[in-house]
């Protein structure tokens, strides 16, 4: 691989963009590189379900063109990026990690699809995901899992796993993840990426097949806390396509990273984030980022959130309620998986072999779950009181936020766990979301920024920064405040002490142009 | 035990997945457990809490009811595993007796 193209896959976002501005680099030559990253790499990673380099170099050179033309070009035009594939794209195959949808060609592209395309921002390929974003690990995509670039004997997060390992293995300097209990920054998390969830209502669900609708929400994935907010910039907004976006200017998010200031802000420790169940040593650096930002002006005091403890109950039947109710329109008939359709059988029988044969364990045990919580007898204990509790959750946010500007907490209890370790263990899985679930229930904006390596197994270890609904920016200002002085203390960023890929075999030239 | 396996296989029914024996003995384990965990709600006193259904408070969001951009019949289509005469092909809907 030519010095070069290996220069061009280190490059932030905000680097690329500028280049391809000023014409040091063509958005073509950028985007080749990363081709020929994907190549060396994806044995080892498997982030990307369906990379589509031919359409990413035609994108590329149309912003070349547009550039030549001295047409004015957006902050992140030629700049690649990995698509979670639970967002639909007319031009690549859909699946949403899910046999019942192999192959799917959706008929339209999805808003935050459309409005990546319409930046100039290049659309790699589609990345690998736990299926129907119901997962803390990748392991249940139907076309198995993805691997953690620190360590490729473990978990790179889920259900946005794919594009988290793709960020972090440099095939792609930004990702598009979606959240519904931790999805984007629990996976940012375990690679040690920056990855946040918006306001809901904040990003547009149009297009993004839904798992939980009252939850699920895309947002960015990046290596760096400005390069997310350039992201959460250029894909958010008002859009009349999805009813519960939120009709309100997108907060000042990139001006937030570039302010990069806590002086005098009050942080509120989440005193029921932490303790039992979290290890050590993500409590430990934990611990020291908080002090960090004390010394950097922020006013630190613990804040109790009491039915926190109630999320993740809450969070297991309000989500696979909803998705119970969602993934009905796996019927066989519209679109998708059709099985036993011999002419004998009927539209019923037809429909329950389908979704026998194309949904994987997790999809079935949450349908039935949700199915169970919404049946006439149970609903008010189960649904009808988690939608209680939710009210509750929402109202100890409302409470800390009188006291302090933002939440802090770990992202995740633990550090990324070995690949199979929970695959067949739901309720040890569901763990992996312990911290990030309250927002999610809550809506309020959320991100997880890398605080360093626990000790005991030299993996990375997320922070969580938590503002109230529709102050994305104050989390970002937090974040990059943190990121700032952890690069100082670290002399690089966190990823530059990941041991390198197994990858890097000489490209044979044919390889080149991949998928043309 | 907060559910049985017979409940399970009425809950496969009732969610159109056909399920083997071996499938729903497996399911029937993990979704007791699964069940026991979450019915720690019950723990919380909220008689008087409402319950909560979205994040934001938006209701009856309407657009104009103008004609918009829609897809043809043959993008409709595209998708479908069987179709006929611009419509989609689906197996028997009633039985036959």
């Amino acid at each position: 691989m030519a010095a070069e193209e290996t220069e061009l896959t280190r490059l932030t976002a905000a680097e690329i963009a500028a280049a391809v501005a000023a014409g040091e680099a063509s958005a073509v030559e950028v985007t080749q590189a990363h081709l020929d990253r994907i190549v060396a790499v994806e044995p080892s990673v498997h982030a990307f379900l369906h990379v589509a380099g031919s359409s990413a170099l035609a994108a590329a050179e149309a912003v070349d063109r547009r550039r030549a033309a001295g047409e004015p070009l957006g902050p992140l035009a030629g700049v690649p990026l990995a698509l979670k594939d639970v967002l639909t794209t007319k031009d690549m195959p859909t699946t949403c990690g899910s046999k019942i949808l192999a192959g799917w060609r959706p008929p339209y592209d999805a808003t935050v699809t459309r409005r990546l395309r319409d930046a100039g921002v290049i659309i790699l390929g589609k990345t690998n995901m736990d299926e129907f974003a119901m997962g803390s690990s990748t392991e249940n995509s139907a076309f198995g899992p993805s691997a953690n670039p620190w360590d490729l004997t473990r978990i790179p997060g889920g259900s946005s796993g794919g594009s988290s390992a793709a960020v972090a293995a440099f095939e792609a300097p930004l990702g598009i993840g979606t959240d519904t209990g931790g999805s984007i920054r629990q996976p940012a998390a375990v690679c040690g990426i920056v990855g946040m969830k918006p306001t809901y209502g904040g990003s547009s669900r149009y297009g993004l097949v839904a798992f939980a609708s009252s939850l699920d929400t895309p947002g960015p994935l990046a290596r760096t806390v400005l390069d997310a907010a350039l992201l959460h910039e250029v894909m958010s907004g008002h859009d009349p396509c999805d009813a519960t976006s939120v009709d309100a200017p997108v907060p000042p998010v990139v001006a937030a990273a570039r302010q990069a200031d806590v002086a005098g802000l009050r942080v509120g420790v989440v005193r029921e984030l932490g303790g039992e169940g979290y290890q050590a040593g993500v409590q430990a650096r934990f611990a020291e980022a908080v002090e960090l930002l004390e010394s950097l002006g922020a006013k630190v005091s613990e804040v109790s959130c009491p039915h926190f403890r109630y999320a993740l109950p809450a969070y297991y039947l309000i989500a696979p309620s909803e998705a119970s109710s969602n993934l009905a329109r796996f019927d066989a008939m519209r679109y998708g998986l059709r099985v036993g359709d011999d002419g004998t059988r009927s539209a019923d029988e037809v429909m329950s072999l389908t979704r026998a044969a194309g949904f994987g364990a997790e999809v079935k045990r949450r349908i039935m779950l949700g199915t169970y919580a919404l049946s006439s007898g149970y609903y008010d204990a189960y649904y009808g009181k988690a939608q209680q509790v939710r009210t509750l959750i929402s109202r100890d946010f409302d409470a800390a936020f009188e006291q302090v500007d933002v939440l802090v907490s770990p992202t995740t209890p633990t550090t990324a766990f070995p690949l199979g370790e929970r695959v067949d263990d739901p309720m040890a899985m569901y763990l992996a979301d312990l911290a990030t679930i309250p927002s999610d229930l809550a809506g309020n904006a959320a991100i997880s920024v890398p605080c360093g390596l626990a000790p005991e197994d030299g993996l990375p270890v997320g922070l969580q920064i938590m503002a109230p609904a529709l102050a994305d920016d104050r989390t970002y200002r937090v974040a990059a405040a943190l990121e700032a002085a952890l690069q100082l203390r670290w002399g690089a960023p966190l990823l530059a002490q990941a041991t390198p890929l197994p990858a890097a075999r000489p490209l044979p030239p044919d390889a080149r142009g991949l998928g043309r | 035990m907060s559910i049985t396996r017979d409940e399970v296989a009425h809950l496969a029914r009732l969610s159109r997945l056909t399920l083997t024996d071996a499938e729903l003995e497996h399911f029937a384990g993990q979704l007791d457990q699964i069940i026991g965990a979450v019915a720690r709600v019950q723990e919380v006193a909220a008689d008087q809490i409402p319950p909560m259904t979205h994040a934001v408070p938006v209701v009856n969001v309407y657009r104009d009811d103008a004609v918009d951009s829609c897809l043809t019949p043959e993008q409709a289509l595209a998708g479908a595993p069987a179709s006929e005469q611009a419509r989609f092909r689906v197996p028997r809907i009633l039985a036959e007796d």
